[in-house]
């Protein structure tokens, strides 16, 4: 029998708030999370929600990554004790660079007062898969658990991986998502230096006047289960994940494969994996960064993939509203997109005002609009790419 | 120059100490075992730092492993520096 994989949680912490509902309000209401050319997480307070201890304990990533997990526990119904036995739980979650704070922060001690001054911590904290063991001792998860990391497609990344160990029997449920906290002074100068980031610092993807992604932070995590296993407990279904593909350019660094041949295979795969024709595909979330390069080769890659409903189908990017949370991405987005569809609505892409001659699809300007296709369930791509090369692309209904 | 090592001295510092690590300061007293107070291993390692600054006193994981209360970490300070 086919394991189908749906959504059973969701939990997000933006720079439109602490939850996945401010998330999606906010972003559908045309709001914008961004200030002073920064995506902050500036409505969240970690004492609110974590002892100190926990603090200590984790760096920011991954503070945000247990909130937004227990939010996403929360909902799904995941109480003191998990719904299923802790062996057939996992968790993975995407980070692009992982606690960069504490690796900052232990340099600085070091060069000031040497090694001695170095905190024990300092690995625990930094290494990527910090978020995945913090989540695992949170809610004694003992199945397979780990990190992804592939730069900006890392959210996307993990939650396919998640899907797929569902898929393969290897798990009834997985926690995954991804997390970033990254606007530090290296991170910054650094994405300064390779102009990928705005100088004017407004993330309007799309847009012709686009000069590159706004830093942003935050993080998503899903609860996915096996379907058939969340139906018998009588969990509520959110949406379903019905597809995940990923391929890599092997082409540059840092830049895109211009025509998006890769990036359009990528989609094709998932929808393929899904068993979806490009006729039903209802939304597409954009990974839309607002960089000259990535709107460009994406816009290609969805007329290359989806054909002639590539003009015809709302497309959108949630960056618009809270900027690049670069390895917590494809995690927040993938939430944004079921919600979406939840609502049956395409949230705008903030601020396109000017039309690129060459960027030609709906990208959904000034206010959300209705997606009309019947009653039944809405279909979605969420689109990830990241610097490396990779391309992930989650195939979502609800 | 290191503060002057005095039981007085290094029970406030170390009382600090745990305060900063997460622990409640109305919990502290010389017989509350470590492992009540949830502080771990790494905790340790931290407050091992915290004393060594201070006081100049070295601890290093083997002095700390069979440590129970925090009476036993103040006393084992006191007597490194003699």
């Amino acid at each position: 029998m086919t394991r189908r994989v749906v959504i059973t949680g969701v939990g997000a912490v933006t720079p439109l708030g602490v939850g996945a509902e401010p998330l999606i309000e906010r972003w559908a209401a045309g709001e914008c999370g961004i200030s002073d050319g920064t995506g902050r997480c500036r409505e969240f307070e970690p004492l609110d929600h974590l002892s100190k201890k926990d603090l200590r304990r984790m760096d920011r990533f991954a503070q945000m990554a247990a909130v937004a997990a227990g939010e996403a526990a929360e909902q799904a119904g995941f109480g003191e004790e998990l719904p299923y036995e802790p062996h057939r739980v996992g968790c993975v979650i995407g980070t692009g660079i992982g606690g960069l704070p504490s690796l900052e922060q232990n340099q600085r001690k070091l060069i000031e007062s040497g090694e001695k001054a170095v905190s024990p911590l300092a690995v625990p904290l930094m290494m990527g898969n910090a978020a995945a063991a913090a989540l695992a001792m949170r809610h004694g998860l003992k199945g397979q658990c780990y990190g992804v990391v592939s730069a900006c497609a890392a959210g996307a990344h993990a939650i396919g991986d998640a899907s797929r160990i569902i898929r393969a029997g290897d798990a009834d449920a997985v926690v995954a998502g991804g997390a970033e906290a990254a606007i530090t002074g290296v991170a910054v100068a650094a994405f300064g230096a390779m102009e990928a980031t705005s100088r004017s610092g407004i993330s309007r993807p799309f847009d012709a006047r686009r000069d590159g992604f706004v830093i942003g932070e935050g993080a998503g995590v899903l609860i996915l289960e096996e379907k058939a296993a969340a139906e018998a407990r009588g969990a509520e279904i959110l949406g379903e994940l019905l597809g995940y593909a990923a391929t890599c350019d092997a082409f540059h660094l840092t830049a895109p494969q211009p025509q998006g041949a890769e990036a359009a295979r990528a989609i094709e795969l998932a929808l393929a994996d899904a068993g979806v024709a490009p006729v039903d595909v209802d939304y597409v979330n954009a990974h839309g960064t607002s960089t000259p390069l990535n709107d460009h080769s994406e816009t290609m890659a969805l007329k290359l993939a989806l054909g002639e409903r590539a003009g015809e189908v709302p497309v959108s990017s949630t960056k618009s509203a809270i900027g690049h949370l670069l390895g917590a991405a494809g995690a927040v987005e993938a939430i944004a997109t079921v919600e979406a569809l939840r609502r049956r609505t395409a949230p705008p892409t903030v601020g396109w005002e000017e039309r690129d001659a060459e960027l030609d699809l709906d990208y959904v300007p000034g206010t959300a609009k209705p997606i009309e296709n019947g009653s039944g369930p809405l279909v979605a791509i969420s689109n990830s790419f990241g610097f490396g090369g990779h391309n992930a692309v989650l195939c979502l209904a609800a | 120059m290191a503060t002057p090592v005095t039981a007085e001295n290094v029970e406030e510092k170390i009382y600090d100490g745990l305060v900063e690590l997460g622990a409640e300061r109305d919990e502290l007293t010389r017989e509350a075992t470590l492992e009540d107070l949830d502080v771990d291993s790494l905790d340790l390692v931290e407050l091992a730092q915290i004393v060594e600054d201070e006081f100049g006193v070295e601890l290093r994981g083997d002095d700390v492993k069979n440590v129970k209360t925090v009476g036993e970490v103040i006393s084992l300070v006191v007597t490194k520096s003699g």
